[in-house]
């Protein structure tokens, strides 16, 4: 194990990071996808890979059914395959090698067989992006028993998070977000031991709210988390960086305390994974103050002009408005009326 | 080709390059924001192959590098420009943006930014034709890369399995994005593939929009005769990255000069000079084209933005 030393690293140098090291550690990973090899991948994430490992970093043919279904095939027979799919949405041209292949090895084989593999992916909106570069779809893969699913937002997590991911033996799919690759650089600790699978990550301690999130959409709820501490609101935000496994007894332990949930994703509302974090707080049964809000994309397709794609989305406005509905226990389309501070 | 349709595909193609530098420059102002890609250096293919087609029933299926086949299909510049300007007068108000589009009064039924997407598509809408009596070719156009995509596959033998009046036409300029195509398949002559979905299947210079024309005129016949699709293979190059700020790293030295020396407009200009055309009227006619545009953006500019209160509308019946 390498001893630990920090860099102060991109998002993207982070991820990077992680691929070195997986690479260096574990001759038995492989690393492909579109354009990750010669050119360095369309966000620069993987250059210099193929330089320094060779052959095991290659350049596919735009063919995602035969990436997954590569990387399938090699886990089954020894490989720790870390493949690319550049969007999202491109992985639903080969949802069938995640949800019916995938997903089955182990069980169907009764773990004689495994795919630990690694599927690096990215999503969201970005500015100008259409309806079919712009969807968040972590549901679609956290419904699916036998997938992993996380979602790094901070650059110390993308390499965490990546390495635990490649380290763990079942299928994981890990949603980058391509708004965080060139942003500002931060310390990160590279080396040390692979953590485990799970968790969630504090990004900011309250008493009054606890605002569950992930993802780049986390960056708007701190900041309405802010604005809100101005008005007496003091928020909890929980970055649930693993969606599956989810953390639950870490969500529930701060809502114990604070008797208010809100959850904020940029996925949409219905069927969203806000959806399931609701439902098994209030399984639970943790006593609370007031209804829980979910926060996420209005139910309509995404699109590419921004002022519309705006609208859209959360944004702070829609966020804070969430806070204070939750903290002052106030029904829908009455925000807009409660005095600031009102408690 | 008589100098007359020369100069008219070369006007075309005009319209075409002025609308994409001016989608360069208004995307190097900030005032179109978001990933665009160029057609500059492919303009011969999209003006060849739609005056091939009869576009009040035949249907265009195009890719995300697409604003060239609009404006060969007759959407004005304007409605394309104040479209990836997000404007209310955009030609999908603004839903669609650069790499999204559709204009469908206009016979092109959306651009596609999910490689190979569009294939499966246009054999639908050549499967309606087979009931509604129109006698419709659709024809699907996409890069070589997507000629690796299970969904082009699957409609390539679609189409010839059940005799669709399908036209595959691949817009092979050699590049999936920043990797050369020929790095990721062994046989990089697509239209070869064709024999084996029993079917037609053609190469021929894309930067001559005549040749493009005849090799699409050639497919529409087969398809409205009955005999199935083609598979039509139009060699190309882009003059431009793959998106604006692609410096281009991955190509040779002297690749792209030489492929600035043999694209279409150039060579269509040498043509016209040789058939007799003088320089003043080439000048005129490129400035005419430009003037063209620059109002269409001036115009587009100056329209109101798309209504964000509208965006909950149309996504279901
Ligand atoms: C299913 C899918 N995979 C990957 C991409 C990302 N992508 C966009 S354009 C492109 C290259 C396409 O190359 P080609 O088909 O030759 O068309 P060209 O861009 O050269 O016109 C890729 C890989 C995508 N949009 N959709
Ligand atoms: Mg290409």
């Amino acid at each position: 194990m390498p001893e630990i030393i920090e860099k102060s690293l991109s998002y993207a140098e982070s991820v990077n990071a992680a691929l070195a090291r997986a690479l260096e550690e574990r001759p038995e990973t492989l690393l492909f996808g579109e354009d990750v090899a010669i050119p360095g991948g369309v966000f620069g994430v993987t250059k210099g890979l193929r330089r320094k490992f060779g052959d095991r970093v290659f350049d596919t043919p735009i063919s995602e059914s035969a990436i997954l279904g590569g990387a399938v095939g090699s886990a089954m027979f020894g490989r720790r395959p870390i493949v690319e799919i550049m969007w999202a949405d491109f992985a639903l041209v080969a949802f069938d090698q995640i949800v019916n292949q995938a997903a089955n090895v182990r069980y169907v084989s009764r773990g004689a067989v495994a795919a630990p593999l690694t599927v690096r992916t990215q999503q969201g909106n970005a500015p100008g992006a259409c309806a079919q570069h712009s969807q968040s779809l972590e549901a679609l893969f956290a419904h699916i028993p036998g997938i992993r699913v996380c979602m790094p937002t901070t650059n110390q997590d993308a390499y965490d998070l990546l390495l635990s991911s490649i380290w763990s033996d079942d299928p994981t799919i890990v949603i980058e977000n391509r708004t965080l690759y060139h942003g500002a650089k931060q310390p990160v600790r590279i080396g040390g031991p692979v953590q485990e699978v799970g968790g969630v990550g504090l990004r900011r301690s309250g008493s009054d709210l606890t605002l569950v999130t992930w993802g780049a959409m986390q960056r708007r709820a701190l900041a309405a988390a802010e604005r809100a501490a101005a008005e007496g609101i003091d928020v909890e935000v929980i970055d649930a960086r693993w969606i599956r496994p989810l953390d639950l007894d870490s969500i529930l332990a701060s809502v114990q305390r604070t008797g208010r949930l809100l959850v904020v994703h940029e996925a949409h509302t219905t069927g969203g994974v806000g959806a399931e974090v609701v439902s098994r707080v209030v399984e639970s049964g943790v006593p609370l103050s007031s209804p829980p809000v979910r926060v996420g994309a209005l139910e309509t397709r995404i699109p590419a002009a921004v002022q519309l794609a705006a609208r859209v989305l959360p944004g702070d406005e829609d966020i804070l408005g969430a806070i204070r509905r939750v903290a002052h226990d106030v029904p829908a389309g009455r925000v807009e009326a409660m005095p600031v501070g009102a408690r | 080709m008589s100098t007359e349709t020369l100069l008219a595909s070369l006007e075309v193609m005009h319209r075409i390059r002025a609308t994409e530098e001016t989608i360069s420059r208004l995307r190097l102002s900030e005032d179109i924001v978001g990933s665009v890609h160029l057609c500059n250096g492919q303009e011969a293919i999209y003006t060849g192959a739609v005056r091939a087609l009869d576009l009040s029933r035949d249907a265009v299926f195009p890719t995300y590098r697409g604003h060239g086949w609009a404006i060969a299909c007759g959407v004005p510049p304007e409605a394309v420009l104040a479209e990836l300007l997000g404007r209310e007068s955009g030609i999908s108000g603004g839903r669609g943006g650069s790499a999204y589009f559709t204009a469908p009064t206009y016979g092109m039924y959306g651009e596609n930014s999910i490689v190979g997407a569009g294939a499966p598509i246009a054999c639908g809408a050549a499967l309606a034709g087979r009931f509604d009596g129109s006698g419709r070719v659709a024809l699907a156009s996409f890069g070589e890369g997507a000629m690796n995509q299970g969904a082009v596959h699957e409609a390539m033998n679609f189409a010839a399995a059940m005799t669709l009046p399908v036209i595959f036409l691949v817009e092979n300029n050699t590049y999936s994005e920043l990797t050369p195509t020929r790095n990721v398949v062994r046989n990089d002559q697509f239209f070869r593939r064709a024999s084996a979905y029993g079917m037609a299947g053609v190469r021929f210079d894309g930067n001559d929009p005549d040749a493009v024309r005849e090799a699409v005129a050639d497919a529409v016949e087969r398809c409205r005769s009955g005999v199935g699709p083609v598979l039509l293979e139009a060699m190309t190059q882009r003059i431009v990255g793959h998106y604006i700020g692609d410096v281009q790293h991955y190509r040779p030295a002297g690749e792209l000069d030489a492929a600035i020396a043999a694209e279409p407009i150039g060579r269509a200009e040498r043509m016209a000079r040789a058939a007799g055309v003088g320089d003043q009227e080439l000048a005129a006619l490129r400035q005419r084209v430009a003037d063209e545009v620059d109002r269409a953006a001036a115009a587009a500019l100056a329209a109101p933005l798309a209504d964000p209160a509208t965006v909950e509308e149309h996504v279901y019946a």
